[in-house]
């Protein structure tokens, strides 16, 4: 047994209800303290594998291990087992406005503390530290519904980060973000990689891939795993990017003059935008 | 350029999609305010969310239990002097209980005037006649009405919901009901908000008069598909919930402290229901 394995997913397969496939015959494996980015189009079973990692939906076929044991309903089930999972593992979803349920942002990063039963003065400290991490400390008392875009993002990651988990998954993080908070949001991924944290982070931005991420995972159209290698690997293979669906043949302007012939690139670094 | 042809002549009535958009946006204007309400400083903003249940619940027992017009109407002037003490506009606060108490209240007080049998007060055309016993009893249910109903919105235009929600754990309201109420009044939000981008769309493909089937069927489709939205909604909310621990026990935890003048002012008002409750007996 590997042990500085995080996950190993053997052959894994999800269908939902209604037999929609999302993940066909996956394997795949991550190390304590890798960067991961999931690429893939819309619809190609990105989320499905985050919520599978996180425990929230389980393999049709295959097998998900996490930290060497078993991902099924049945460990999940047993208290401590799901208690010392959600300790370790925090996922970020895409739709802030899901991850946001509370009345309030203080409530909001209390939530996962209170869950694991820490005490009153641990769970404030937590609060507090995350308020500070991400200065949003003028929010504590706001409702979620009136925040911005960025504002909601900076509160969704507060409340995984008040569980200081050592492992991210993050769907879609820079989805709806300005320029400047995705900047931001990168820096947040590249600090939490830093200490020594595993990121995931699912994808379709590919500006931000070689930022974020030692190692890319490409997922087709059939919910297929179909390339895992370097950023620098996958990113240059554009062969594979277009058979993924993750660049395109299009015609615009450069330097106020529209192309006259077809081509496609890819679009980098979100406030450094150039090509 | 082409412009534009002139305007020619003007709705007078307005269609389904004008209506519940203007509906849509009034009660999130009103709800914006009664937010910018709640964190103005005034006295009752500045004190404790439990203190302020337990002192406007008290009052409200008062008002139910006092047997005397004139301690009602005193304790509607506490009402008023609360309101101003916390910065809340008057015209605002009695307009907005005076203004539909007739249309509930007064339509069950109404009767009252004349089927109470008693002395006669007033004569009135066609035989009718105001006893003295139903003016007493009309009058009486009016201002227990109105001085409640002043006493409930106090509360909830001086305390942010998500307050109001927190401080009935100390009238010992379980977790898991509260949890939900919160969830609801946070969800409520963004729903409205869904509805008013899904009719704002509907308006601007819209062009001149939609006939009453239409908006009907227009209707059925936009309350189908915000269910269908909700429901996907709530089982992912479900899932970020488990996500970050959530076992089915709901664990909360308030941030409220009590300091001398919560006590002081906390004491004051039970005082002045208990006071109430003693003379209107």
């Amino acid at each position: 047994m590997d042990n500085d394995l995080v996950f190993d997913l053997q052959n894994v397969s999800f269908a939902y209800e209604g037999g929609q496939a999302a993940l066909d015959s996956v394997s795949l494996k991550v190390k304590a303290g890798e960067r991961l980015a999931v690429l893939g189009s819309n619809g190609s079973g990105k989320s499905t594998l985050l919520k599978l990692l996180d425990g929230l939906y389980f393999a049709t076929a295959g097998e998900v291990r996490a930290f060497g044991a078993p991902l099924t309903e049945e460990a999940f089930q047993d208290e401590p087992f799901n208690f010392a999972f959600r300790r370790r593992v925090g996922l970020v979803f895409q739709d802030t406005d899901v991850q946001l349920f509370s009345p309030s942002v203080w409530d909001e990063i209390a939530f996962a503390p209170l869950q694991m039963e820490m005490a009153r003065e641990e769970v404030e400290s937590r609060v507090n530290t995350a308020l500070a991490a991400l200065r949003i400390e003028k929010l504590r008392d706001r409702a979620p519904h009136r925040l911005s875009g960025g504002e909601k993002r900076r509160v969704a990651l507060a409340s995984v980060l008040s569980l200081g988990p050592e492992v991210w998954l993050m769907d879609e993080p820079t989805t709806g973000l300005d320029p400047r908070s995705q900047a931001w949001l990168v820096d947040f991924i590249i600090e939490q990689g830093r200490t020594g944290k595993s990121v995931i982070t699912a994808t379709h931005d590919l500006g931000i891939v070689e930022l974020i991420a030692d190692r890319v995972c490409v997922f087709d159209e059939g919910h297929h795993l179909m390339a895992d290698g370097t950023p620098k690997e996958i990113l240059s293979d554009e062969t594979l990017l277009l058979a993924s669906n993750l660049i395109h043949e299009h015609r615009h302007a450069h330097e106020a003059e529209i192309a006259e012939h077809m081509h496609h690139h890819i679009h980098v670094v979100p406030q450094e935008h150039g090509h | 350029m082409d412009s534009l042809p002139k305007l020619t002549s003007t709705r007078k009535r307005r269609n389904v999609v004008e209506r519940t958009l203007a509906d849509l946006s009034h009660t999130m204007e009103q709800s914006l305010f009664a937010e910018e309400l709640a964190r103005q400083k005034g006295l009752l903003q500045s004190l404790d969310p439990r203190v302020k249940v337990l002192g406007i619940l008290a009052l409200l027992l008062a008002v139910s239990l006092s047997r005397s017009l004139a301690v009602i109407a005193g304790l509607y002037v506490v009402a008023l002097l609360l309101a101003w003490a916390s910065s809340i506009p008057m015209g605002f606060f009695i307009k907005r209980v005076w203004l539909l108490l007739p249309f509930f209240t007064g339509m069950i007080a109404l009767p009252a005037f004349f089927i109470t049998p008693g002395p006669p007060l007033v004569q009135l055309p066609l035989g009718l006649v105001i006893t003295r016993t139903g003016a007493q009893t009309a009058l009486f249910l009016l201002l227990r009405v109105s001085t409640s109903v002043s006493l409930a919105i106090l509360l909830v235009l001086t305390t942010p919901w998500n307050g109001v929600l927190k401080a009935l754990s100390v009238l010992r309201v379980p977790d898991a009901f509260i949890l939900i109420l919160g969830m609801t009044y946070r969800y409520i939000y963004l729903l409205l908000h869904t509805t008013n981008d899904m009719f704002l769309s509907r308006q601007s493909r819209i062009i001149g008069r939609m006939s009453t089937a239409d908006e009907r069927r227009m209707i059925a489709a936009t309350a189908g598909t915000l269910l269908s939205k909700s429901l996907h909604l709530s089982s992912e909310v479900y899932l970020a919930m488990q996500s970050r621990g959530f076992r089915g026990h709901p664990r909360t935890m308030d941030t409220f402290r009590m300091r001398p003048r919560d006590w002081l002012w906390g004491g004051a008002l039970v005082l002045a229901a208990a006071l109430a409750v003693w003379l209107g007996r």
